[in-house]
């Protein structure tokens, strides 16, 4: 091969490399070991993580242990499709682009919205997006209602000083002509329910739009986006398909009303015909997107979390109405004896009381949070996230279907015995 | 020989979506019986009416999916050499490494005495891309290589504002890159300024001086370049930049090629990313996830995003946020944390040795398949060699048939393979830009060289065929124009 370009040997290849600038020695590193031993090596690093059955998990705030179905990873682990690449090639794509393409139309019937995008990295830059999208319009400033988890925001505020904005805490109930947006999240980082229909009539008496931060896993139940009369809907789609991961790869779903569509960020698959009239499916609107509109794109995404969102679609499939609707329920019914059980323990008291929640809620102990959960976690549980921006003793707890009522009640037991030592 | 690219293009009848295979009823789920008392939430929150997800089966749910499967081509399926893409073999063992429960299990906010394998990981490969590319610390957090781009820029923001005040204005870019590039810039905010290229294709080093002064936060450069050409004046480069106050940012898109040779860090850039997916080999997805780390040299460590990871004496790890010089958080978590663990398998199970070999053949590779092409294809910039990667033209094929990159990218398909990228860079007419990666074999580089040049044959003896191509592909070419005028975005919209 050296004969055919021309090189008398490897090094040669490099001469390009200015002599200064060459490393001259090997990489510090150790050197390559088997595969027998690099799966030790990664195992023993797994091990050293505690997890599962030794540390049942009732933590959320953005991430949950849900179930995933079998089929998931059956079918998103196909090599045709986990080891493509962006469909350039639409002719040799139509899996993943028709996917993607009913991906966005499975989004759209969750929100009651009507386009939704192909993917974004997480949650927490869905949001950003949508601000960005919102801030299109011209107008500058953004307002957070109070609820919207404090870690998205700190993103939303780290995105913010590239355009130089900041978000900023929505008071009163007046929205001025400089806003963009109201961010609402519904349910919110505390688990409980919002007004979203009260704020979606604040934001556009002002001229703003609304955009909701929305729990995947509970449109089965509770009125999806779109009939609260929300602008642009994003959520963190981790809960569908994929693991916890210790926080990613997740997925960040954004939809939106039509006449958004084309301020929208990432990759959006249409359909069309091939030149035989046969329905296909192509990347569309790419004249939004970085490689054609470089510095006047809408965004600077390239590379997404593709292979989430199928993970997702399948997921969804799997569910189907019926299945979204039972794991709403499940959901919000264990959260609720979860609450009952946890706040029957003296001095356990809800954090927002009177407020109803779906599958999160807070409590507020009365010891700091974070020794109340070491000392749970020696008994076998991750018994929630605490949130000290409300208190100290602020616990906010997390209850999905996967979760039993044995478990439930050896929490609380378990949550009495700490309190009481 | 028309066999075509493996993907299914005939088969059982054509089923499409799974809203045409929904049947009222039918259903895949199940969940345990509920064992606590069913609750309804307040009637002024409850859905009206039950979202129209597809009705289906689990043997309809995996019959749609394994169909639609068999009509994608992979890197498992063959060569996908997509210049600017590295798409090398991803080798199963990361895969392994990924879904250890360990891993897959651990929730994000669970409290660091719980993770401390999950700290050392990640704490590990922090160290080991510092000593790859040369710099001091890292943030393993942006989840691609345009949000490490964002990322590094922030980090520039926040240098210049405490250093002077403000934050300066523009950010140099050549002509050649990535459109990633100077979309970023514009969300750091920032206005992009493009440098030319010398006739060479490098960057044209003079216009660069002339065009410098106190406004300019940075240079956005990948080396080898956007057109695998390696930038020989790149000292000289780094040293105009900096001597204005400015910083040079590495776009690690091509970092393939020098693994274990040369390191941005020695080359004089202050902030280096990484694309996980490519250098070290996790799964694109069908377009992602990615990660894209960053890496600082150790004037800049101070704004890298929080928590960062840090160990103690007694070799404790923990997530710090106590920074508060830090530019925040790029990410919900702590960044694709998965395909770290796939880049980290990747890193230690090649070695340093490993990955130094990796660099030579993928430079082998391409210079090998570009030889092997250049009668037909040229070199758009013959007088350098290229690295990992190469741009050719088919702007005299264009010129003698008619026959265009395009046409040339279809007929391929025809022939069994994935083409190359075409019409990127931009700055190339009829560019196809094609980068084989390491993995590989002579014997498919041949077989893809012979491909290219039946091509370019047929251009002349039969052009037809090459603008009827593609035609053993499940669908042919398809109306691009018509999608984006007639949007149909969702099966609601079908008829």
């Amino acid at each position: 091969m050296l004969a055919a370009v021309g090189a008398s040997s490897v090094d040669e290849l490099f001469d390009q490399i200015p002599a200064p600038l060459r490393l001259g020695r090997p990489l510090d590193l150790p050197r390559g070991v088997s595969e027998q031993e690099i799966l030790a090596d990664l195992a023993s690093l797994a091990r050293r993580n505690t997890y599962g059955e030794d540390l049942v998990c009732f933590a959320g705030a953005g991430a949950y242990d849900h179930f995933v179905p079998s089929v998931v990873w059956a079918l998103a682990g196909r090599s045709e499709l986990y080891t493509s690449y962006t469909p350039y090639q639409p002719e040799l794509s139509q899996g993943i682009l028709q996917i993607l393409f009913e991906y966005q139309s499975m989004v759209c019937e969750l929100t009651a919205l009507d386009v939704s995008n192909a993917s974004l990295y997480d949650g927490a830059t869905a949001l950003v997006e949508a601000v960005h999208m919102a801030r299109a319009g011209g107008r500058p400033r953004v307002l957070v209602a109070e609820g919207v988890d404090p870690r998205v925001v700190e993103t939303l505020r780290t995105y913010g000083r590239g355009p130089g904005y900041a978000p900023e805490p929505l008071t009163g109930s007046e929205v001025t002509e400089d806003v963009a947006a109201v961010v609402v999240q519904h349910p919110n980082v505390l688990g409980a329910l919002e007004d979203v229909r009260s704020l979606a009539a604040t934001a556009h008496d002002g001229g703003a739009l609304l955009i909701q931060i929305f729990d995947p896993t509970s449109v089965g139940i509770l009125t999806p986006p779109g009939d609260l009369g929300v602008d642009i809907a994003v959520a963190e789609g981790q809960p569908f398909g994929n693991r916890l991961n210790y926080g990613g790869p997740y997925l960040g779903v954004l939809a939106a009303r039509a006449e958004h569509v084309r301020k929208m960020p990432g990759r959006i698959v249409g359909g069309t015909v091939d030149v035989d009239g046969r329905p296909g499916y192509v990347l569309t609107l790419q004249a939004r997107e970085q490689h054609i509109r470089r510095e006047k794109a809408t965004s600077n995404i390239c590379t997404n979390q593709t292979l989430m969102a199928l993970a997702a679609a399948i997921h969804l499939a799997w569910l189907g109405p019926g299945g979204l609707v039972e794991l709403g329920r499940q959901c919000a019914s264990k959260a609720a004896y979860a609450f009952e059980r946890l706040t029957a323990i003296p001095g356990v008291e809800p954090a927002l009381p009177g407020r109803a929640f779906f599958k999160e809620f807070a409590v507020a102990l009365p010891r700091p949070a974070v020794v109340v959960l070491d000392a749970m976690i020696e008994r076998g549980f991750l018994a929630g996230v605490p949130a000290p921006w409300v208190g100290e003793g602020a616990l906010i707890v997390a209850v999905t279907e996967r979760r039993t009522r044995a478990e439930i009640d050896a929490l609380a037991a378990a949550m009495a015995e700490v309190l009481t030592a | 020989m028309n066999r075509g690219a493996p993907v299914r293009s005939q088969g059982p009848p054509e089923t499409g979506t799974l809203r045409d295979l929904s049947r009222p009823g039918r259903s895949a789920w199940s969940f345990p019986e509920l064992d606590v008392d069913p609750i309804d939430p307040p009637s002024e929150h409850r859905r009206g009416s039950v979202p129209e997800l597809p009705e289906v089966a689990e043997r309809d749910l995996v019959r749609h999916f394994t169909r639609l499967s068999q009509m994608n081509y992979g890197v498992d399926t063959g060569i996908y050499p997509l210049g600017s893409c590295s798409m090398k073999y991803n080798p199963k063992l990361a895969e392994t490494a990924a879904s250890m429960a360990g891993f897959a299990s651990l929730h994000p906010l669970q409290p660091d005495g719980t993770a401390q394998g999950a700290l050392e990981l990640l704490w590990r490969l922090e160290r080991a891309l510092c000593e790859i590319t040369g710099m001091s610390r890292a943030t393993l957090q942006p989840p691609a290589g345009a949000c490490g781009e964002l990322t590094g820029l922030l980090i520039m923001r926040a240098h210049h504002e405490a250093r002077e005040g403000d934050a300066r204005r523009t950010i140099l870019i050549p002509d050649s890159a990535h459109g990633t590039n100077p979309a970023s810039a514009r969300l750091g905010g920032y206005r992009a300024v493009a440098i030319p290229s010398t006739d060479r294709g490098l960057v044209d080093v003079d216009a660069l001086a002339e065009i410098v002064d106190g406004d300019v936060a940075g240079l956005m450069l990948t080396n080898p370049n956007t057109l695998g050409l390696f930038e020989e004046e790149i000292a000289r480069i780094t040293e105009i930049v900096h001597g204005v106050g400015g910083l040079v940012y590495y776009d690690g898109a091509n970092l393939n090629a020098i693994m274990g040779r040369t390191r941005p860090g020695d080359m004089g850039f202050d902030i280096v990313h990484i694309n996980t997916h490519k250098t070290f080999a996790t799964p694109h997805g069908g377009g992602g996830p990615g990660a894209g780390p960053v890496g600082v040299v150790e004037e800049l460590v101070p704004y890298l995003p929080v928590p960062r990871v840090e160990r103690d004496e007694a070799g404790t790890f923990r997530l710090s946020s106590e920074e508060p010089a830090s530019i925040g958080r790029m990410h919900g978590f702590h960044g694709n944390f998965a395909v770290l663990v796939r880049a980290y398998a990747y890193v230690f199970f090649h070695g340093a040795d490993g990955l130094r070999e990796i660099s030579e053949l993928a430079v082998l590779n391409a210079n090998y398949l570009a030889a092997a092409i250049r009668d037909e294809f040229p070199l758009a910039y013959p007088a350098s060699r290229p690295m990992h990667e190469f741009v050719s033209t088919a702007a005299a094929l264009e010129r003698e048939t008619g026959i265009r990159a395009v046409d040339v990218a279809k007929r391929v398909i025809d022939l069994g393979y994935h083409p190359s990228t075409v019409y990127f860079p931009l700055v190339v007419d009829e560019a196809m830009m094609v980068e084989p990666t390491e993995t590989e074999s002579r014997e498919i580089l041949d077989a893809f060289a012979a491909a290219l040049r039946q091509a370019a044959s047929e251009a002349r003896s039969d052009p037809q065929l090459l603008h009827d191509a593609p035609t053993t592909t499940p669908v042919r070419r398809l109306d691009e124009a018509r999608a984006a005028r007639h949007l149909r975005l969702t099966w609601r919209a079908d008829p």
